[in-house]
């Protein structure tokens, strides 16, 4: 699984945590996200978003 | 003979080198009916570090406050807590003017100086936790990304315990007080509010994590030498506790009702929603727009628990202002807080079902059905308004029973 780390504020989205407070089970990988999910600390989109 | 303009002490190597902006209305939307103050601060010990500056026009009068404690020219180290211009805008001539040793930030920081003031010279990326010693004093750095930029930090002076908190704990009032003590309770405590509910709601999560680690401080913190408005020096406890309390976002009985109105339909069906809230229980604060700025609707939205929101439809769209504060409070992100729609209309009416949507991107949760009437509301129509708003009332009463919350703003 991969890291991936947001531009704007340097968010790690970590899949085997998941985001829980948006609804996002620990175990989702990144790529499978729904296209509509933002940065849980800065808001911005996956477009912002590399793998670590 | 003193200068025009003169530094305030704030602690035994603490100066307010600031400037007062007396005239200020408007803060890029937020409006400002007290003006604002923006705070830079001289740290004097062996060596002088200034940190943070003002917003460009006020450049000279930070320079004479400065110039009635030390030569500027012999500022040794410049500190960057945040890159938004109205505490940046003088970063360049001031290190043109003292030739610092060194110009620290973030090392986000650095890049947004760049990109923001095309400042010259090496300014060095200090990480959290990192110390730097003025001689006989240290400078500590916090990192506190989002709050509320990228690049934002906090710098603390343990010997003298400030915390350099930028913009947090901040408000925007001009005032001849340079502590909050010394200024009215009444007001400094809703420009408080009022500051948190425009700039920091968003970021709740993140204050709440500055708030452990401020409470953390050793040695504790006495000072929160902000970068707007007065200083915080005593019983810092009332403020650190709002701002807690602010970050979880409990809902309060607070209700309010915005709305805006072309022929005073939509302001009718708005009355009699406050008259039900009202006799159910709930404070209501009725904000027409024609008489209230977006920010002083978020100030009042902090602390609710419902938001009802009430349109008239112009051109089968929402009437402008009230998609105005929507756009503004969605940004913000409101948590836990219920709402309705409801608006008058002469054919399509499509604007209450647009709030209604809006609101629901919001994650209001809607208790009501959308409420509409066509042309002018009458006995029937508003009864039924009574009844929403006694119908928020009731829930409202439900969901703060177990956290019996008061809101301390609003509701008169």
């Amino acid at each position: 699984m991969t890291n991936w780390k947001c531009l704007a504020c340097e968010y790690v989205y970590d899949p085997q945590v998941g985001d829980p407070e948006s609804d996002i089970e620990p175990g989702t990988e990144f790529e499978d996200l729904p296209d509509d999910w933002v940065c849980p600390e800065c808001g911005v989109g996956k477009g912002e978003f590399e793998p670590e | 003979m003193a200068g025009v303009f003169e530094a305030v002490r704030v602690s035994e190597h603490v100066y307010w080198v600031g400037a007062i902006d007396w005239a200020l209305r408007d803060f890029h939307g937020y409006s400002t009916a007290r003006g604002t103050s923006y705070n830079a601060y001289l740290v004097v010990a062996d060596k002088i570090a200034l940190i943070d500056t003002v917003r460009a026009p006020f450049r000279d009068e930070m320079i004479a406050r400065i110039r009635s404690v030390v030569q500027p020219e012999r500022i040794d180290v410049i500190v960057s807590n945040h890159a938004e211009m109205d505490h940046s805008a003088c970063l360049p001539h001031m290190v043109e003017l003292a030739r610092p040793e060194r110009i620290l930030a973030s090392a986000k920081g650095v890049d947004a100086l760049r990109q923001h003031l095309r400042l010259d010279g090496d300014i060095e990326a200090v990480k959290d936790g990192d110390r730097v010693s003025l001689g006989d004093v240290d400078l500590a750095f916090a990192m506190t990304p989002m709050l509320h930029w990228p690049e934002s930090m906090v710098t603390y002076l343990p010997t003298d315990r400030v915390l350099f908190s930028q913009d947090g704990f901040g408000m925007h009032l001009a005032s001849g007080q340079r502590f909050a003590d010394e200024v009215d309770a009444d007001v400094v405590w809703y420009e408080t509010t009022k500051y948190f509910a425009n700039i920091l709601m968003p970021f709740s999560r993140q204050v709440a994590k500055l708030i452990e680690r401020v409470r953390q401080l050793q040695p504790a913190v006495e000072v929160l030498a902000t970068d707007h408005g007065p200083i915080w020096r005593k019983d810092l406890r009332a403020v650190i506790g709002r701002y807690t309390e602010w970050a979880e976002q409990k809902p309060t009985n607070k209700a309010v009702v915005v709305y805006d109105t072309m022929w005073g339909s939509t302001a009718k069906m708005a009355g009699a929603i406050a008259e039900g809230l009202i006799a159910g229980g709930a404070r209501a604060k009725v904000m027409p727009l024609a008489g209230s700025s977006r920010s002083d609707v978020a100030t009042e939205v902090l602390e609710a628990g419902a938001l009802l929101v009430g349109s008239p439809t112009i051109n089968n769209n929402i009437f402008p202002t009230v998609a105005d504060v929507l756009t503004y409070l969605k940004g913000l992100k409101p948590q836990n807080i219920i709402g309705a729609a409801f608006g008058s209309y002469g054919w399509g009416g499509e604007a209450v079902k647009q709030i209604d949507e809006l609101l629901g991107a919001m994650k209001v949760e809607r208790v009501a059905e959308p409420v509409r009437y066509k042309y002018v509301p009458d006995e029937d129509a508003l009864s039924a308004c009574r009844s929403l708003g006694s119908a928020v009332a009731a829930r409202l009463t439900q969901s703060c029973e177990t956290s019996s919350q008061v809101s301390h703003t609003g509701g008169q």
